[in-house]
């Protein structure tokens, strides 16, 4: 068979039922497989689509994202995407045409070193020279992205190589020498982080992505009222306990609630789990946790000690080191400590003004509420990302789908088209700002021709909005190229795609709308027309401590 | 600053310099000197990187290697008793009348003369920095015309050795910094 044809057999192989895609010239032989095969192909708009779609159905499903697109410019326009995978480590494996072996480093026609350009944004990546190796690259490529610290793989593959013939045979065994995975945590290691725990009275858990990859939510729950601890949860962590559990402090950091930061700051032992201390989340990180020791588990050695210098490291997954600490725990009760985390929350609760038209976080309060917390929701960057981490209580893992790291717009439509696509049985909702939906609004057309029921809802400030605000705070209010002289009518464009628009300004509308539309089946888009000068609060400035938040 | 010398045993496969150079690049590490080479087994190289950097830096740098798939094993081989080599050729003016005078220098530092042109020759010497910059500095009075290094290799002393055959075992990767 060819290996365009093998390619196609190795991602049977390996459970593929769905990829997203863009075809081209470099990439025929693998599409020309593709059209006899079983594995449904979703033909995007733009390779960035692809790639987000990929990475959302990735974080939807616990399975790899699979991406394939044709060389020079395909493979570039994916590159956003590669990089928006990279940071948040999801598990996307993509595969790109590249010109013929013989071809390779002569400037051909729609050639581009991709391997060369996704070095430092993949976890690794392959170009595939010989037609007989490409089976056992693939084994790998997925291997790679879905164990250890999941991320992108990328497979470059020739139009020489994809045309060869080769018996095919899939490899049973993955061959990786320099490639080992701690995955259990060191027992002595382990052991005197239970001793930590026990002298400890004021803990601290705070919860990240490695909670979620590694499927330890139970675990983490389980921790956290064994030992009394209330869990803070990095952007990436949401979800990990669920937002109305009551040792929940909801989200910590710069954007974070008052009373998880609070908490954090005076807590005397952190337990920082699948965590990368981002710079989001610690503020100045002299000031970061300045009472606590630190425990910090996560698969990869070098997020440990990386920006915060643990007093206990330990190198294992997230699950399988709690399994290992869980029973080793004694309960605790810490009622001093939980009743001043009690009074935190109290004293600075998450608030808004209601006064004047339609509140961002009123949208989301209000989504949060007629979900009850069990939609999962997208979202794009920006302020409308930071209310949705705020004010949208997640009850369960993986119902939070965000570019965190990256902080990369654009990334809401293609990613709700994948998270749908992988769990047709759930809600699925896009809260998007309107400057980040108008980069990959193209993507419309994919999400009627899938069928995909999205509810959309435009956050709309007519302008960017959190560039605004860092203007008000870092620039005097001089707001530079952020306010958007026109912007389409959203409802109407929803029209012309087939999809129900509806534009609302008030909460009343907003409430009318909203009972109306979650009962429905099929897409829907809702132009909600907000305050426009509304700030994420609380906000830790630069250079500032987490608990010198002004809010 | 501290300078630490890492043996790193890498893949042979094409790209593999390009993504640890790139490593130091991109992360900030300064690389003094690099040398690579195949090994015993031609499936495998070894690169000798001399990094500068405190503790913390140098843990970092092992660590970002490490991740690396196609690095099997990475050592510092300072922390333990080792020999360290640098092979340097150096082309330094020699008029007829002062040759006698270079040659008698290259003879108390046991290096050799490889080429005579006529009004120059190339010296070549290894040795440990030592050693080197000594001769470079005796040499320096002539005229040094051009100067190149290999960059640093290491090996360590007696029964030790660094082999790719397991990689780095599980207790290093367990406790991959300072106890």
């Amino acid at each position: 068979m060819t290996v365009g044809e093998a390619v196609v057999r190795c991602l049977e192989a390996e459970g593929v039922e769905l990829i997203f895609g863009y075809p081209g010239g470099a990439i025929l032989p693998v599409y020309d497989a593709l059209y006899r095969a079983e594995i449904k192909h979703v033909l995007v708009r733009h390779e960035q689509g692809a790639v987000h779609a990929a990475n959302g159905y990735a974080r939807a499903t616990g399975k790899v994202g699979v991406c394939v697109a044709t060389s020079g410019p395909g493979a570039t326009n994916l590159v956003t995407g590669i990089a928006t995978a990279y940071m948040d480590s999801v598990p996307v494996v993509l595969f790109t045409g590249q010109v013929p072996t013989g071809q390779v480093g002569t400037d051909a026609f729609q050639e581009v070193d991709i391997t060369g350009v996704t070095l430092p944004i993949t976890k690794h990546n392959f170009l595939v020279k010989d037609p007989a190796a490409v089976p056992s690259v693939i084994k790998k490529a997925f291997h790679l992205a879905r164990t250890g610290r999941p991320g992108p793989v990328l497979v470059d593959l020739p139009r020489d190589v994809t045309g060869a013939k080769i018996s095919f045979q899939y490899p049973e065994k993955v061959e990786l020498k320099g490639y080992k995975p701690t995955y259990r945590g060191h027992p002595t290691q382990v052991a005197q982080a239970a001793r930590m725990i026990s002298e400890s009275t004021r803990p601290v858990i705070l919860s990240g992505g490695g909670v979620i990859s590694s499927g330890a939510a139970p675990e983490v729950v389980r921790l956290a009222e064994t030992v009394s601890a209330p869990v803070a949860s990095t952007l990436m962590g949401l979800g990990g306990i669920p937002g109305d559990h009551p040792l929940s402090l909801g989200m910590a950091g710069l954007h974070g609630t008052r009373y998880a930061n609070l908490a954090i700051t005076n807590a005397d032992l952190l337990i920082a789990l699948g965590v990368r201390f981002a710079d989001r989340v610690t503020g100045a990180v002299e000031k970061f946790a300045p009472n606590a020791r630190v425990i910090h588990v996560d698969i990869d050695p070098a997020e440990i000690g990386k920006n915060v210098r643990p007093h206990l490291p330990i190198v294992g997954d997230v699950r399988r080191v709690l399994e290992a600490l869980l029973p080793l725990l004694p309960p605790r009760k810490n009622e001093e400590w939980l009743a001043a985390v009690e009074g935190y929350k109290r004293e600075y609760p998450l608030k808004y003004g209601r006064e004047n038209g339609l509140k961002p976080q009123y949208v989301v309060e209000r989504l949060s509420a007629a979900t009850k917390g069990e939609s999962i929701i997208v979202t794009d960057v920006g302020q409308h990302q930071m209310w949705v981490a705020q004010y949208y209580c997640f009850k369960h893992p993986r119902m939070l789908i965000t570019s965190g790291g990256l902080g990369c717009m654009g990334y809401g439509l293609p990613a709700a088209i994948g998270a749908k696509s992988g769990r047709p049985d759930r809600q699925v909702i896009l809260v998007c700002g309107d400057g980040g939906f108008q980069m990959t609004m193209t993507e419309l057309g994919t999400l009627v021709e899938q069928r995909l029921s999205i509810k959309i809802f435009i956050v709309n400030n007519k302008r960017l909005g959190m560039v605004r605000q860092l203007q008000e705070f870092y620039c005097d209010k001089r707001y530079s190229a952020v306010d958007f002289e026109f912007c389409p009518d959203f409802a109407a464009l929803a029209g012309v795609y087939g999809i129900s628009g509806y534009t609302v300004d008030t909460a009343a509308a907003f409430d009318t709308v909203l009972d109306e539309l979650l009962a429905k089946e099929g897409p829907a888009l809702v132009n909600c027309l907000v305050e426009p000068e509304e700030n994420v609060l609380p906000m830790v400035l630069a250079g500032r401590g987490l608990e010198e938040a002004i809010s | 600053m501290v300078r630490h010398t890492l043996a790193v045993l890498v893949e042979n496969n094409p790209g593999v310099l390009a993504r640890v150079a790139g490593l130091f690049g991109r992360r900030g590490f300064n690389i003094e000197s690099l040398a690579v080479g195949q090994t015993e087994n031609p499936a495998v190289s070894r690169m000798t990187i001399v990094v500068e950097g405190d503790q913390r830096v140098l843990e970092q740098v092992v660590k970002q290697l490490r991740k690396l798939v196609e690095v099997l094993k990475v050592q510092d081989v300072t922390k333990e008793e080792h020999v360290d080599r640098e092979l340097v050729l150096i082309k330094v003016n020699a008029e007829p009348a002062k040759r006698a005078e270079i040659i008698q220098i290259v003879e108390i530092f046991r290096a050799h003369i490889v080429d005579i042109g006529r009004k120059n020759l190339i010296v070549e010497v290894t040795g440990d920095e030592g050693k080197v910059n000594a001769l470079e500095n005796a040499l320096k009075p002539f005229g040094i015309r051009e100067l190149v290094r290999t960059g640093k290799v290491a090996m360590l002393r007696g029964a030790k050795e660094i082999t790719a055959s397991e990689g780095n075992s599980q207790e290093e990767r367990s406790f991959p910094f300072e106890r």
